[in-house]
């Protein structure tokens, strides 16, 4: 066990966990006023639900021995037997991972992502899904989609990684294309919010989603920056591509809106920033500093012009999840093979742009198909099975009312005290 | 009594109190509120969705008054919150029928 390389992935575990409150803020100031802790709520009960579906089975189903094929883990880790630091020792190895961390840390940093994720879902059905839905939905989300597709891509024998060598440093295809996908299928099942495309439906507190903005960019320095699962060259690579991304990304939206309408905006520049942060994700231990500033830039106009999906199709993914996460994680994800530089990481072939010809990027559109076709599939099916059972939406009325009322009986800006 | 209703811009709120303090006015209450008039509203982008916003901001403020300062207070509000443009607000008289002081229990000319 190294110290230093195990105090860093403690610190960095620490910090994506303050990505979900931050979410929920970046997501919450984007709604109106009435349910804002309706939105909140559904983000930080991820913190609640995950950790617990983690620790039963999602560690185990990710992590633990293949069962065959690259497709799932074993049940050896259930209920995280066999992960425990041995205190009388000291240490633990890292058998499980390899690591100079004990497995444990890993466990906990690994838990951190497989809490956000569902998490970035809540975004598309904002304003009018029950909770008793999303908490049911996402319980079983977390053990049926997410853990299978880490498993795939972040365990050692798992088919995309090992098979399929395609590459995904801290997400592009686990978080971001996942939940994207789980979102889009969300969307389509759970319909418009009342009053879409018909009255205007504005955020209620730009500078809550600024506040949260702000914490999703610090805390993706452990997301990013952890994703090397040590204090090492990697990681300092990892740190410094993922502000560069961040800065050229936000700062390329602005001036997308500049020329479309004008004025920058506050929610242009946090949008943009988060939307470099996500396709910087996938690539972020395999890319050098130039090649983050094109990513950058592929964001922030990209996901941009993907806004327009939504209208063009018609659906009402209300905070722009699909634009944001699934088209800046499949970006990211295939931009990973056009800018990936062996002398950066050698577990990688270089891209295209560095004369490894399209081996890599194909292999990371396999991966880019594989993951949206796998999620949108199993979320669409368990959508469906939790809207017959339970229903997704709230009634008319409670819609009306909004969600702080009607599903918490609490008030987010009481007119007094 | 009267009870001076003024809807001016929210800019002008310092300007208006300040003057209307120097003419003698013991008090009033401002509320911010949002409404629509003559003046155009403005369009609003969220993320490349255009909205138009025809309610705009203003600000309430109510005096009560007896009726000798009446004429200085709509005066100096009128000279005050004034520029010209369309949005200048308005002003609404209202007759009193009774002021209470809630803590002494002071009523009509005594408690304004």
């Amino acid at each position: 066990m190294n110290s230093g390389d195990t105090a860093w992935m403690l610190m960095s575990s620490a910090l994506v966990l303050f990505m979900t409150p931050g979410l929920a803020f970046f997501y919450g100031g984007m709604v109106r006023a009435k349910n804002t802790l309706g939105m909140l709520m559904k983000n930080y009960v991820a913190m609640g639900l995950v950790t617990v579906t983690w620790i039963v089975v999602g560690y185990t189903l990710a992590f633990g021995t293949d069962l065959g094929g690259g497709m799932l883990g074993g049940l050896d880790y259930l209920g995280l037997k066999g992960v425990a630091i041995d205190i009388a020792k000291g240490e633990q190895a890292g058998a499980i991972h390899g690591a100079t961390v004990p497995d444990a840390v890993i466990m906990v940093f690994q838990m951190m992502f497989a809490i956000i994720t569902p998490a970035l879902i809540s975004g598309a059905i904002a304003e009018r899904m029950k909770f008793s839905a999303w908490a049911v939905f996402i319980a079983i989300w977390s053990i049926v989609v997410y853990a299978p597709v880490a498993h795939w891509v972040w365990s050692a024998h798992g088919f995309i990684f090992e098979h399929i060598k395609a590459v995904d440093f801290a997400g592009g295809t686990v978080v971001h294309i996942n939940a994207g996908a789980a979102a889009l299928a969300a969307v389509l099942i759970i319909g418009p919010r009342l009053g879409f495309r018909q009255s205007p439906i504005r955020p209620h507190s730009l500078p809550l989603t600024l506040l949260g903005a702000g914490m999703l960019w610090f805390g993706w320095f452990g997301f990013n920056g952890g994703s090397s699962f040590g204090a090492n060259a990697l990681a300092v690579n990892a740190f410094i591509v993922t502000q560069i991304a961040a800065g050229v990304a936000g700062t390329a939206w602005l001036l997308m809106e500049q020329f479309q309408h004008g004025k920058p905006t506050t929610l242009g520049f946090a949008s943009g920033a988060v939307a470099g942060l996500v396709a910087i994700t996938p690539a972020a231990g395999f890319v050098g500093y130039l090649a983050a500033v094109a990513i950058g830039v592929a964001a922030g106009v990209v996901c941009y012009l993907a806004l327009q999906i939504k209208f063009a199709l018609n659906f009402d993914d209300a905070l722009d999840v699909v634009a944001v996460h699934l088209v800046g994680g499949i970006l990211g994800s295939l931009l990973t093979g056009v800018f990936s530089e062996s002398r950066i990481n050698p577990s990688v072939l270089d891209g295209l742009f560095f004369g490894g010809g399209s081996t890599q990027l194909i292999r990371q559109t396999i991966a880019v198909v594989v993951a949206f076709g796998f999620s949108f599939i199993i979320s669409f099916v368990l959508l469906k099975l939790v809207d017959a059972v339970i229903g997704l939406r709230i009634t008319e009325a409670e819609e009306r009312r909004g969600l702080d009322i009607s599903l918490h009986e609490e008030q987010s800006y009481a007119l007094t005290e | 009594m009267k009870l001076v209703i003024a809807y001016i811009n929210p800019y002008k709120l310092d300007e208006v109190r300040d003057a209307l303090k120097e003419a003698g006015v013991s008090g009033l209450t401002a509320a911010n509120v949002e409404g629509f008039g003559r003046q155009a509203g403005h369009v609003e982008t969220y993320r490349g969705s255009e909205y138009e916003v025809d309610m705009v901001p203003k600000v309430r403020i109510e005096v009560l008054t007896d009726d000798t300062l009446l004429p200085i207070i709509i005066s100096t509000i009128e000279r005050t919150a004034r520029t010209g443009a369309i949005g200048d607000g308005k002003i609404a008289v209202l007759p009193v029928e009774d002021v209470i002081r809630i803590r002494t229990g002071e009523r009509g000319r005594e408690a304004v």
